[in-house]
């Protein structure tokens, strides 16, 4: 089997996922200013309620602004995850999801490449934040930021693939108001984006339970972790597995013969 | 025993459906539908709204799969030999699918991708196709600025831009006026005179119709006629292909009561 063709499909997938972000400024923009609001109001705000003390990986007391970075990187990859099923929807709608649909290839390596394509564009995101929040002061070891990178890839197709596969049983456009209500912001809130587990632990065990488990609350150590240079085992098995379990559903739910495709037809007549 | 002298001839069908059915949700959309379609045909799939050719459409490109019975696009079934078929179709679905925002080369460079070409390849393919349709000064203009008929035939030259030896068009001309309407009708018969590329039209539209194209009746998930329109006139003894139609229909709702 020639691998050529095969590359020239990733890089027609990805190429026109950062092209159509180029295009869309409004949503860069959007994509830039909600974790920035979080960071210098919020933050701000909560450095007086709220020190956090000394926890892994950080080897001083910090100030809360340092501590939420990780989680508003995890928010930015978040959100374009879910963002970019809404345009799976809305190009399943434009129809040109048939477009991709209809290439020879086989169809997991078509969701596949716009997984990557979607988690490429949700990277670069990522490090235009980090830039700014350095600049602002929030600075971590230079080699965290290359660290990070893998972190990064594994948290972006992690939402990616939850995307989809949302995308897969989702038919209407404006339910992209659902999926920010019962999936953006309970998966954001319940973990440890916000507030360290043992934290949330003093509040309500139930809360620390349910963010425990919460997939979201391990790529968010695994990108904290990362940052650090440290490499926290537990957070990345647990992240990498979810994400391939979540990839192999969005498969399945993409699959002409037994997903929801099928039972739900092809639209028009 | 349904082979056709094109198959022993040893040339391939273009398309092949063989006793087709497919339901959904419990509702019979498609009743044992059988057609082909021969290298350098035009034929036209005729029906009304909700007729069931999208749905014929997407089980052919394998937007969906549930069904029962055999499809063969060049001799390769569908579903064993997905990727073969798939690569000798070029579909223009009836919804608009350019990336609007996008310059008409990219979208067509997207599309060579999808389809395994390197950047150059696709590049010149694409120029081909344009010229073809008199769109290759308009290769750098995004898609948002041309018109519901420039639209089209950059989704046709899309469509033909991986040499496929079937077209697929599911009413390309939805939207479009006359003149626009009629250029389209006859850049697809020019493609099958001059390229051998067999085309399977579907429309609701029966002045598309030319008296020598296969006409293609379906109603109701079934189909009710399959020859030439002007043979077609003349068997059932009427003067148009509209009266045709209705009597074809009639026949079919008495039937039914």
């Amino acid at each position: 089997m020639r691998v050529m063709p095969w590359l020239h499909c990733l890089r027609g997938v990805v190429g026109r996922e950062l092209l159509r972000f180029l295009h869309q400024r409004s949503r860069f923009l959007a994509a830039l200013v909600r974790p920035l609001v979080w960071l210098f109001v919020f933050a701000t705000g909560f450095r007086m309620a709220l020190g956090v003390a000394m926890t892994e990986p950080y080897q001083t007391y910090i100030l809360y602004e340092v501590y939420i970075v990780p989680g508003l990187v995890g928010m930015i990859q978040l959100f374009n995850g879910m963002q970019s099923s809404l345009s799976m929807v809305y190009d399943r709608e434009m129809g040109s999801m048939r477009v991709l649909l209809v290439s020879p290839f086989p169809r997991w390596y078509l969701l596949v490449c716009k997984l990557l394509a979607s988690t490429l564009v949700s990277v670069v995101q990522v490090y235009v934040f980090l830039a700014i929040a350095w600049a602002y002061g929030i600075q971590a070891p230079p080699l965290g930021y290359l660290y990070v990178l893998p972190a990064l890839l594994v948290t972006g197709c992690m939402v990616g693939a939850l995307g989809l596969l949302l995308s897969s049983f989702i038919r209407q456009l404006e339910n992209f108001a659902g999926v920010m209500n019962f999936v953006i912001f309970p998966m954001f809130f319940l973990s440890s984006a916000l507030y360290p587990l043992w934290r949330i632990r003093e509040g309500s065990y139930l809360v620390y339970q349910i963010a425990a488990l919460n997939p979201f609350t391990h790529a968010v150590e695994m990108i904290r972790f990362a940052m650090y240079q440290r490499f926290n085992i537990e957070a990345v098995a647990i992240s990498v597995a979810v994400a391939a379990l979540l990839l192999a559903l969005a498969i399945l739910g993409y699959n002409p013969s037994r997903g929801m495709m099928a039972r739900k037809g092809g639209g028009g007549d | 025993m349904s082979e056709t002298s094109a198959n022993r001839a040893g040339q391939a069908l273009a398309l092949e459906i063989r006793q087709l059915s497919f339901a959904y949700v419990g509702r019979p959309v498609l009743d044992d539908v059988s057609l082909s379609v021969a290298a350098g045909e035009f034929a036209v799939l005729l029906g009304p709204n909700g007729a069931g050719k999208t749905t014929l459409l997407s089980l052919v490109t394998r937007l969906h799969d549930r069904r029962r019975g055999e499809i063969r696009i060049g001799g390769y079934d569908v579903r064993r030999q997905a990727v073969q078929a798939h690569a000798r179709i070029g579909v223009v679905f009836q919804q608009p699918t350019l990336d609007l925002d996008l310059s008409v080369a990219q979208n067509l460079a997207y599309h060579g991708a999808l389809h395994g070409m390197g950047w150059r390849e696709a590049k010149s393919r694409a120029l081909v196709q344009l010229e073809r349709v008199g769109l290759a000064d308009q290769r750098r203009t995004r898609v948002r600025r041309l018109s519901g008929g420039q639209r089209r035939r950059v989704e046709i030259a899309r469509g033909l831009m991986h040499s496929p030896r079937l077209l697929l068009l599911d009413e390309p001309t939805v939207g479009l006026d006359i003149a626009s309407r009629r250029e389209l009708v006859d850049h697809a018969h020019r493609l099958c005179a001059e390229e051998d590329v067999a085309v399977l039209w579907a429309t609701h539209l029966i002045d598309e119709v030319r008296a020598a194209d296969r006409v293609l009746v379906l109603h109701r998930g079934q189909l009710l006629a399959d020859e030439r329109a002007e043979t077609l006139i003349a068997r059932l003894g009427v003067d148009t292909l509209s009266e045709a139609f209705d009597l074809l229909v009639g026949t079919q709702e008495a039937a039914c009561e």
